[in-house]
């Protein structure tokens, strides 16, 4: 009987291993994703010059005024920034989000000129030329965008654009009850 | 054939691309040998296998810049290793830290290997050790006598088939087979 079980032994590995593949396949794991480690912990360091002429830099105080604010990380030369620019408009017109806009490894010029040519949804700009503020915020590229919260403290990070969806089951919920 | 020769060895000769930049290295030997070893060991975030040295991604750059700022703010290489952690999770590590998360990635297979030779191991024992025959019944001591003659003696299968049919139950079929028993005459 156990001599059976131990010939049993390489079929049962096989359906073991075929099972995990298929759930691999089937659950949408992507084991790409880097995750965030960010997510629950105190917003990184921020301070930013302007990317708009006149304004003041941009600094961490502006993460700790009470109200849960989004930080979006673009550039003028991003596609996937520009197919998720109309839904931060759309926060920021319809749903009054405050929304952070950081140009990252783009031109200013160039960063201005995108805005004034699709609308300007940030109510605060600013520039990370040499990508050093985006080391400090774990990004991997552009577009990623963090919610956080009245604390300061990250709730939400997203890698790639965000999408109608992420704006109905995540951003809404987390603006009007400060967690998504 | 020289020509074949001669490329063969260029091709021998060739060493892997580093995409670090000569622009980036730092002037001191010792901190630019420190960063090119942690340089290897961090995952590029973009590329999946490939180390920040051997990626030419921006973020890549920016990452082995990061590496060389903090070496020569006076960092130790575990630091720098805890600033990028801090940032970008365990992901960034080529080589996993051992810890709760990533035990079956360590132990899994020495235990499934442990499992299958102690498996093994264990068949070939319990082969060995058989345990040891019931003693024969009454019965079964009588047709044995019956088998070997009457005394008692073994009758070499060559003398039982000259015995003409002389031992009683010569007509059963002995676990010896028939040819030991003298079938022919049967």
């Amino acid at each position: 009987m156990s001599r059976r079980l131990l010939f049993l032994l390489p079929l049962a590995t096989l359906a073991l291993m075929a099972g995990f593949f298929a759930w691999s396949l089937m659950a949408g794991r992507d084991p790409a994703s880097i995750g965030s480690v960010m997510v629950g912990r105190p917003a990184p360091r921020l301070d930013v010059r302007a990317l708009r002429d006149g304004d003041k830099p941009i600094t961490d105080a502006m993460l700790r005024t009470g109200k849960p604010t989004i930080v979006n990380f673009f550039a003028s030369w991003c596609t996937p920034c520009l197919a998720e620019h109309p839904l931060f408009t759309r926060l920021a017109q319809r749903d009054g989000a405050v929304i952070i806009g950081i140009a990252w490894k783009n031109k200013p010029e160039e960063a201005r000129a995108w805005l004034a040519k699709l609308g300007d949804p940030f109510l605060y700009a600013g520039q990370d030329f040499d990508g050093r503020t985006g080391i400090d915020w774990g990004l991997s590229g552009v577009p990623e965008t963090y919610l956080i919260d009245g604390n300061g403290i990250v709730r939400f990070h997203f890698r790639g654009p965000i999408t109608e969806k992420d704006v109905r089951d995540t951003i809404l919920p987390f603006l009007k009850g400060g967690k998504p | 054939m020289r020509l074949v020769l001669a490329l063969l060895t260029m091709m021998l000769l060739a060493l892997p691309a580093f995409a670090v930049d000569p622009s980036e290295m730092l002037k001191d030997p010792a901190l630019e040998a420190r960063a090119r070893e942690i340089g290897q060991t961090l995952r590029c975030v973009v590329c999946q296998n490939q180390s920040i040295d051997d990626s030419a991604a921006e973020v890549a750059r920016d990452m082995r810049r990061a590496v060389r700022e903090r070496l020569s703010a006076g960092d130790s290489d575990g630091q720098v290793y805890d600033f990028m952690v801090a940032r970008y999770g365990d992901y960034v590590l080529l080589k996993p830290p051992f810890k709760l998360g990533t035990l079956v990635l360590w132990l899994g297979a020495p235990l499934l290997l442990l499992v299958a030779a102690s498996a093994i191991m264990l068949t070939a024992l319990r082969r060995r050790a058989t345990a040891p025959l019931p003693p024969l019944s009454d019965e079964e001591r009588e047709r044995l006598r019956s088998l070997l003659g009457r005394d008692g003696s073994a009758v070499a299968p060559s003398e039982a088939r000259r015995s003409r049919g002389a031992s009683p139950g010569s007509d059963k079929v002995s676990p010896l087979g028939p040819s030991a028993l003298g079938r022919d005459d049967a």
